[in-house]
């Protein structure tokens, strides 16, 4: 019980930052309705830009960690959004997914060559305390991993829905004519959208260095699982992003404690083959409705 | 101070001269074939950039039998189809011996076309099976997992007294190769593997893998991973409160892992075959020239790549001719006395497979650094 | 004389593929075979995406498949037509199986399959170590013996290899002329159109992504014996989005864009050496400039510029060209 209870808190703490990497996934679909294949190097990056900022600029942690954050939605949101997305949505959908699998080794080679290809050791946000509940050692690590992960969610929902902004984001994404119609101005919202999810991948960033620490491969695997995550949980909805990346994080580590430590990798993929031919909108998501 | 660039201009045109009389048989040829991108770079890297050192400072006390050493770099990009086909580029070349690559998966791929060609290779690669193809051409520069991870059954048996181990190993070639052997000697030695936790590269939660092992309850671990999955695995052993000791081979008491452990590899112990902490003059000397050159601190890789170019120095001024044949031949069965010949760094004997032998370390994490604690003779 | 300029090209072009090992050594020899076995891969994924518009993920999957199976019973003692036949046969099948339930919903949805299958081919084939070697793969595949000749030397199977590219060329080449093929062009064009005159478009989609599927088979079938060793790396997600790159590079639905394409990404490491470490990051920026320019490849921007040469430009009215934006 107690390993039970050790590895599904574990599970959680982890699922939670792919979640964070899955929401923005589904975000850019929505706006751009691009699949983003840097999404991984994304969440790599924003960790250098803080080590930069702390090693070679000599700031303290706070304000490497604001330097990074600005820096991400500035290269990784505005400048994704003017320099490669836009000039190339008149191209149609295909030749954008090739060039954001070029900008993933663009990123990934470039953070080799500047910063170098070995792992760098990345500062903790949290004190390395731990504690134990029902025989399961938790890290406070783990609990602010994930309740800060769950503020991020709550927040961005509520802006979403509650705010004017919010529901013209969601108009856009909807459908970007109509909403041009009743006057929302659909190239901020489409712009908001790539600042919200250059924010979110630093932040899921900022989170999991500190476990993962800081390599230049790490969008790897990262950009491969909030990948699934989102399309488990539901490509057009945050709630299923959220989702998607919990059960992966969880049902990860349950696979590799009870039934295989060589196919844990599987589990994911198995799901996301079953979601496709069951619920192909996910399991959380909604038909989109488009004809075409 | 004007005839400052006048000068400069002389000595290009003379070294440009000097480039043009070397002609192709007037030196010796020593290709790099290396993992300078891409998974294995940092090995790689280190492993080339100890070569080059070797290399300069042969060239500057007059080269081999008077010639000089040229080394291109040739990067397999960590892609074993693509090192195949260097080495192939390689021998076409005209090289003299081959030094790389590090990778295990790309060392069985491109040597069959060393050994085709009749060249002699300097291989980084540790996996086992390398020397047990019959492969008369291909030589170690450091020892395999079969010689290194059976250095550590003595310690379980005896020093640690368990009975029952676990194993946490990463699921590719290089993990897979050090799992059997110690599988295999816990057999023999009469002890029970209870936990066998095999880890996918680049995982990110090792809870499920140090939860088992604790479940399992195994009086000690051995822990056989890359760099950072060794620092995740040691971070989360020290939170879930795993105290039996962490017993690895080569990485995980290595600067890297420590660095990256943040204080969570106080304590782990581990056998290295060749470490850049050894507190052996010849070897302190080297890890300096090498931080003084390079401005960064190299692994065993980059002594790796240093004594192989000196063991072709060696060898080829034993049998007095620039000669693949005679090299591969001269080595079998030849040991480099490191008091005769210095840039061997330590006693180092080739048997007949190419597999080789020296003096290794046991070594511990003790106060944030790596510390050797005891010698183990040559095997 | 034009309706001959075509097949004297394509004679030209043949009499180049024959010549170009002349006097090589070894590594061009193994380059250029290697660059056959790629564009038969990236051909097959060019009908797949160039002239269905679905995307794969897992064309490398599908040469492992063929690589392994061929790997098996070439070591077996079996010829390795046999092997080849098997590969291709298995690949088609599986492509077939993997293709019908992602093509019954419209979307991304083949990638995001094909995505996870690649990935658990990789699995099996490191796990299963009864079978596949596991983490040290499989060794020592003899390369084929002909009637007339061995192929163990490197030149011979060159040219063993240039035979079975021109026969799977001349296939595919067939396969796009047909009627059926041209269904295909037009489905491309106009899905709509397409489904309004009666064309079953997830049957023909499937049917291309099956075929696509078992040219990657026939890839594999090659690389067993040309490499002599293969292992689950070399069969990665990683070499499929390579694979994928290649098409879209040269150009994805023209029938030269694939061998065009994967000439690049084989040759590119060869010429951009000088540039040390920095050789993936010119691809990567030049594939994005690519994309913003001539979303058509490589293949698309030579067409354009062919264009403007031969023809002179017609005078565009300036409001019609501004018209055609409104």
């Amino acid at each position: 019980m107690a390993q039970f209870l050790q590895v599904l808190l574990s599970g959680l703490s982890t699922g939670s930052i792919y979640a964070l990497a899955a929401i923005g996934f589904t975000l850019v679909w929505q706006a751009a309705q691009t699949v983003n294949f840097a999404q991984g190097e994304f969440v790599m990056l924003p960790a250098f830009f803080v080590l930069i900022g702390v090693h070679w600029l000599g700031m303290p942690l706070w304000l490497a960690l604001i330097f990074g954050l600005i820096l991400s939605m500035i290269v990784l949101g505005l400048l994704f959004k003017v320099l490669i997305v836009e000039p190339m949505l008149p191209n149609g959908g295909l030749p954008l997914i090739i060039a954001t699998m070029a900008l993933s080794i663009l990123l990934k080679e470039g953070t080799k060559q500047f910063y170098g290809a070995e792992a760098q050791p990345y500062p903790g946000l949290f004190p390395q305390a731990t504690m134990t509940l029902g025989g399961a050692v938790i890290s406070v690590q783990d609990v602010m991993n994930l309740l800060v992960s769950l503020a991020i969610v709550v927040g961005l929902t509520l802006f979403l829905n509650r705010t004017r902004t919010g529901r013209c984001m969601q108009a856009t994404a909807q459908s970007p004519a109509v909403a041009e119609i009743l006057g929302v101005n659909t190239r901020r919202m489409v712009l908001y959208a790539f600042l919200i999810n250059a924010a979110l991948a630093a932040l899921a960033s900022f989170l999991i260095s500190p476990i993962y620490l800081a390599k230049f491969s790490n969008g790897e695997n990262l950009g491969l699982i909030a990948f699934i995550a989102a399309i488990i949980g539901g490509f057009n909805q945050i709630r299923g992003a959220i989702a998607g990346g919990l059960l992966i994080g969880v049902l990860d580590n349950l696979t590799a404690t009870y039934i295989t430590a060589e196919y844990r990798a599987a589990i994911p993929l198995i799901l996301l083959i079953a979601v496709i031919l069951w619920k192909p909108e996910g399991l959380l998501g909604t038909s989109e409705g488009r004809n075409v | 101070m004007k005839f400052k660039p006048f000068a400069a201009s002389v000595a290009v045109a003379a070294v440009a001269m000097f480039a043009v009389g070397a002609r192709a048989d007037d030196v010796v040829k020593l290709p790099c074939v290396c993992e300078l991108s891409g998974a294995g770079a940092v090995s790689g890297t280190n492993f080339r950039d100890g070569a080059h050192i070797a290399i300069d400072e042969i060239n500057a006390a007059g080269g081999i039998l008077g010639k000089k050493i040229v080394m291109t770099d040739m990067d397999t990009q960590s892609d074993p189809q693509t090192s195949r086909a260097l080495v192939q580029k390689a021998i076409d070349d005209g090289a003299y011996a081959i030094m790389g690559t590090v990778f295990s998966g790309s060392t069985i791929v491109n040597m069959i076309v060393a050994q085709q060609a009749g060249i002699p290779q300097f291989t980084g690669a540790e996996a086992p099976n390398i020397t047990e193809k019959g492969n008369p051409y291909v030589f170690r520069t450091s020892s395999s997992a079969a010689k290194g991870v059976p250095a550590l059954t003595p310690y379980f048996k005896d020093t640690l007294k368990a009975s029952k181990v676990a194993v946490a190993w990463v699921n590719n070639d290089f993990g897979k190769g050090g799992h059997d052997v110690f599988v295999s000697q816990m057999k023999d030695a009469g002890i029970a593997v209870v936990a066998d936790v095999p880890s996918e590269q680049g995982q990110a939660d090792f809870s499920a893998d140090v939860s088992k092992i604790k479940a399992a309850g195994a009086q000690a671990v051995f822990v056989y991973l890359n760099e950072e999955e060794a620092a995740r695995f040691l971070k989360e052993a020290k939170k879930q409160g795993l105290t039996v000791p962490l017993v690895g081979e080569v990485t995980l008491t290595g600067q890297k892992v420590i660095d990256l452990a943040e204080g969570a590899a106080e304590g782990a112990y581990a056998h290295v075959g060749l470490a850049t902490s050894a507190p052996l003059a010849p070897i302190q000397d080297f890890v300096k020239k090498f931080h003084d050159r390079y401005n960064r601190d190299t692994d065993h890789n980059g002594i790796k790549g240093y004594i192989g170019v000196y063991a072709v120095k060696y060898a080829t001024e034993m049998i007095g001719k620039i000669d693949p044949q005679a090299l591969a031949d001269k080595l079998h069965g030849l040991t480099l006395d490191a008091a005769k010949y210095p840039g061997m760094l330590l006693t180092t004997s080739w048997d007949k497979t190419g597999e080789l032998s020296r003096e290794s370390f046991m070594t511990e994490v003790k106060d944030g650094k790596q510390v050797v604690i005891g010698t183990v003779p040559a095997n | 004389m034009a309706r001959f300029r075509y097949p004297a090209l394509v004679l030209l072009g043949l009499a180049a593929l024959i010549l170009a090992p002349r006097g090589e050594g070894n590594y061009i020899i193994f380059i250029f075979t290697s660059w056959l076995t790629y564009s038969i891969a990236a051909m097959g994924l060019n009908l797949t995406l160039g002239y269905s518009g679905q995307i794969s993920l897992a064309q490398a999957s599908f040469m492992g498949i063929g690589a392994y199976i061929t790997a098996l019973l070439t070591l077996a003692g079996l010829p390795w037509i046999v092997g080849m036949l098997a590969a291709v046969a298995a690949t088609f099948v599986v492509g077939l199986a993997l293709g019908f339930p992602a093509l019954r919903v419209k979307g991304h949805f083949l990638a995001f399959v094909t995505l996870a299958f690649n990935t658990l081919f990789f699995l099996v084939a490191r796990n299963e170590d009864w079978l596949t070697g596991g983490n040290y793969g499989l060794s020592g595949m003899p390369r084929p013996n002909l009637i007339f000749a061995s192929t163990m030397k490197n030149l011979p199977f060159y040219y063993f290899t240039l035979g079975v590219f021109v026969v799977a060329a001349a296939l595919m080449w067939w396969i796009v002329h047909s009627p059926w093929g041209r269904a295909f062009k037009g489905l491309r064009e106009n899905p709509v159109r397409a489904e309004s005159l009666g064309v079953d478009t997830t049957r023909l989609t499937l049917l291309a992504f099956a075929i696509g599927s078992a040219y990657g088979g026939l890839a594999g079938a090659l690389v067993s014996p040309l490499v002599q060793y293969i292992d689950p790396g070399s069969f990665a997600l990683g070499i499929s989005l390579k694979i994928l790159l290649m098409v879209v590079v040269g150009g994805a639905g023209y029938f030269y864009g694939p061998m065009l394409g994967a000439a690049i990404v084989i040759l590119l490491p060869e010429v951009l050496r000088f540039t040390e470490g920095y050789y993936l990051m010119i691809y990567a920026t030049a594939v994005i400039v690519l994309m913003v320019f001539s979303p058509r490849g490589l293949m698309g921007l030579g067409e354009r510029l062919w264009h403007r040469l031969t023809r002179p430009a017609r005078q565009v009215r300036a409001d019609m060209a501004g018209g055609a934006q409104l």
